[in-house]
């Protein structure tokens, strides 16, 4: 059977060759890299060169990468090390910053209609309160792809003694991330959206301490304990070392030539963020009243995965607070659908979608009827 | 070279160097484990939370198989698994998160001195924020007194926290009749089972276990993965650590690694279907081991008890060398001095102290550790080496000179420096 044609790459990545490679590599082993004897320092050295590629990529110093099980836990880290500060969260974070932040009770930051967070809000927020305050703020929307005003966020967060954490799961691979240019205090990256596989991440700080959230055996300098996922940081390195944001171009292309067609057959798509900068990979649109939930099966049945806004919430679809954030209402907001698109998608691959766009969305009479 | 030296015929039997003998730190990942996973990094890449397409669904199907290979190995409903990210992420949710949910209720918590340091931190942690806790203390062959357990437990007491199996010396704990003293007390009762998942035979229900700690790289599957059992019936009630996606029922937020999923249910499952026969080989290796060492060397000593005891642990102590010494002089063999998180430090090992190990005899323990992949050829070349080693630090050393004349070292009063 032929597999679908996979556009839902904001969910996960495949695994890149070189990540795979060096996976399997490091599989083969054995060794824990805390043991001193040959086969731990082994170990250790594959962890540690993964370090190196994955500080010099984000412009962090080496101590300061703290690998994590994924972008989830390293967005917990980050949050649980704000201590006592106040938090501030932007109204459209992940599920992983914005549930705990809210039951701890944060502030939340407005969005514009184009999904940008609002920084006249923000930096009201953070001026509200004398209590120092923790502001976390995404690089890149999952949903929508829509990029955030990170680096004025942090001048003007550090301006008022707030420090800023930024989740960069969705940007790192696709766009440049750099930590000082962002002037972030920390950074959440997470392996599986660029190709490493699912199961590690990391928290990069400037060197802000870091509140463990695993205690144990002094692993990540006392800031992470638990033995060191090595075949998966391994990985990482590999697909931090793979990264080209020139490949990112083309799938920019690819997106746009989508997002062209798409309103092209039907002027009533609204397509999120459209007028911003976006993830060169992302198109999150609505096009009228279907409900997401039937367009993602209708697709998938058609040999098309992409989905209805983010993978994360197991049970139940629901709207997307992201949508809803935005200002649309929470009918629109079920039938927004994200098409995430990588490095092995091709022209093709658009042809096909829109070939069974069409036939979705065409009225019934005019569609040919499959035999029972 | 290698061709030719792997044709030689009296170079056949030797073991592959150096020889791992390092099983309790981690193990290599089964190839059969490896084989399973494989597909599902490339090829069957889905986030198994993606609920609307074909790549979604597969990944899915496979985490939940791993569960339920997991589960069976334990004698659990395949809904009492949780997937983490290790057994140091397993204990410390077990522990903060039933603490952090009781804290308005019960407010003491019972662990042992010999628990893996994950398990002490978090509890000293617990301290920190106001619980008390109670560290019991072992008896000379590394085992609980049970009687020195139920005097510990008052009606404050939220949970007990006992290690299966002790990591550096490998001593069984009587789970089942801890098990049975929490049940009849209402206290909740966790095991911190990384060392014994795969290694002996458990089962959640006839040791009355609420929750237990497995790791995936302690049993031949991967690192980076690990699970914890929640018991449904009587319901164990606890905190999360990590908040988001509200996957694993809420306990654990964040996407599941398929991959390593799926390697630990399948190392699980190959556990469960070899351990009978493995554990006989293990313990002939062991007892091959530990007989080879005794012919040869005087004044050794066995840290632990001997017959509650997995089949492939030795901890033992060398009267009379010096712990680096000993270390550097057998660099063919990979063996640990104690736990691999603490093997950088100097310190002597704390659970052989707890023991009552003298401090000397701490500092020149080995632990042994034999697994799958250990063969005969591995046992006689560690006690050649071993022997070698030992008899040519003692020779250096005026102690066993001393000792030899008949000396006894005790009586001697050192001048103070």
């Amino acid at each position: 059977m032929q597999r679908a044609i996979y556009m839902d790459w904001n969910a996960t990545a495949p695994v890149r060759p070189e990540a795979a490679r060096a996976v399997l590599s490091a599989l083969e082993d054995v060794g824990n890299p805390s043991s001193v004897h040959g086969f731990g320092r082994n170990a250790r050295k594959l962890m540690e060169e993964a370090r190196v590629k994955l500080a010099n990529r984000v412009g962090a110093k080496v101590e300061n990468v703290i690998f994590t099980s994924g972008g989830t836990e390293a967005n917990t880290l980050a949050l649980r090390s704000g201590g006592e500060r106040r938090l501030i969260v932007s109204a459209i974070e992940h599920d992983s910053v914005l549930k705990p932040a809210v039951a701890a009770g944060a502030s939340v930051a407005k969005v514009d209609r184009n999904g940008v967070v609002d920084l006249d809000h923000l930096r009201s927020l953070v001026k509200q309160d004398a209590r120092p305050a923790l502001v976390s703020l995404m690089l890149a929307n999952n949903e929508t792809g829509v990029l955030q005003p990170v680096a004025d966020a942090a001048e003007m967060a550090h301006a008022h003694g707030a420090l800023l954490h930024c989740d960069a799961a969705q940007a790192l691979g696709r766009i440049n991330v750099d930590l000082s240019a962002l002037g972030a205090d920390s950074l959440t990256v997470s392996g599986h959206k660029l190709g490493a596989p699912q199961g590690v991440g990391a928290l990069v700080t400037n060197g802000t301490p870091v509140s463990a959230l695993l205690l144990g055996g002094g692993q990540e300098r006392s800031r992470r304990a638990g033995t060191e996922n090595v075949p998966a940081i391994a990985g990482f390195g590999a697909a931090v070392a793979a990264i080209d944001l020139a490949a990112s171009a083309n799938v920019a292309h690819l997106r746009d030539a989508l997002e062209q067609r798409l309103v092209a057959w039907d002027s009533s798509v609204t397509v999120f963020g459209r007028d911003v900068a976006r993830l060169p990979n992302t198109l999150c649109f609505t096009a009228g009243e279907k409900s997401a939930e039937t367009l993602v099966m209708a697709l998938d049945l058609a040999g098309i995965a992409v989905s209805a806004g983010s993978a994360c919430s197991s049970g139940k679809v629901r709207p997307s607070h992201v949508v809803t954030a935005m200002g649309y209402d929470v009918a629109e907001a079920g039938t927004a659908l994200r098409v995430s698109l990588g490095e092995t998608n091709t022209e093709s691959d658009i042809d096909a979608f829109m070939a069974a766009w069409k036939r979705i969305q065409a009225p019934v009479a005019t569609q040919i009827q499959p035999a029972a | 070279m290698n061709s030719m030296n792997n044709s030689s015929p009296i170079l056949e039997n030797r073991p592959k160097l150096p020889v791992y003998l390092d099983y309790q730190a981690t193990t290599p990942c089964d190839p059969r484990v490896v084989q399973a996973m494989l597909p599902y990094f490339t090829e069957k890449f889905g986030n198994p939370h993606s609920r609307n397409h074909s790549y979604g669904w597969e990944s899915e199907e496979a985490v939940e198989k791993a569960r339920a290979q997991i589960a069976a190995l334990i004698g659990a409903d395949e809904k009492e698994i949780i997937f983490t990210s290790g057994a140091t992420e397993s204990n410390n949710l077990a522990i903060k998160g039933v603490a952090h949910f009781q804290k308005d209720r019960k407010n003491h918590i019972i662990t042992v001195v010999t628990e893996h340091k994950c398990v002490l931190d978090s509890c000293r942690h617990l301290e920190l924020e106001g619980f008390k806790v109670t560290y019991l203390p072992v008896k000379q062959d590394g085992l609980l007194d049970l009687e020195v357990l139920k005097a510990a437990i008052t009606d404050q007491t939220a949970i007990v926290s006992v290690m299966a199996v002790n990591n550096e010396i490998g001593v069984i704990q009587p789970i089942a009749e801890i098990g049975a003293i929490c049940r009849e007390r209402g206290v909740v009762f966790h095991t911190d089972a990384a060392q014994a998942a795969g290694k002996i035979p458990l089962d959640v229900n006839a040791m009355k276990i609420d929750l237990m700690s497995i790791s995936g790289h302690k049993i031949y599957g991967p690192k980076g993965i690990g699970a914890l059992y929640v018991r449904r019936k009587p319901r164990v009630r606890m905190e999360a650590m990590i908040h988001g996606g509200g996957q694993e029922r809420g306990f654990r937020s964040g996407t599941l690694p398929t991959p390593l999923c799926v390697g630990l249910g399948e190392a699980c499952a190959i556990a469960q279907k070899e351990m009978g026969s493995e554990a006989e080989r293990l313990k002939s290796l062991r007892d091959r081991l530990f007989s080879g060492l005794k012919a040869k060397l005087p004044d050794i000593y066995l840290n632990g008890d001997l017959d509650q005891r997995i089949p492939g642990n030795l901890n033992i102590s060398f009267a009379y060398v010096e712990g680096e010494g000993l270390m550097m002089g057998i660099k063919e063999l990979a063996v640990s001095s104690g736990s691999a998180c603490t093997s950088a430090s100097l310190e002597p090992s704390y659970v052989l102290r707890a023991l009552g190990v003298e401090e000397e005899l701490a500092h020149t323990s080995l632990r042994l550790g034999l697994g799958r992949f250990s063969t005969e050829q591995d046992v006689d070349y560690a006690i050649e080496h071993i022997v070698q080693a030992v008899a040519r630090l003692r020779e250096m050393s005026p102690l066993w000179e001393m000792a030899q004349e008949g000396i006894d070292i005790k009586s001697i009063e050192w001048a103070e420096h």
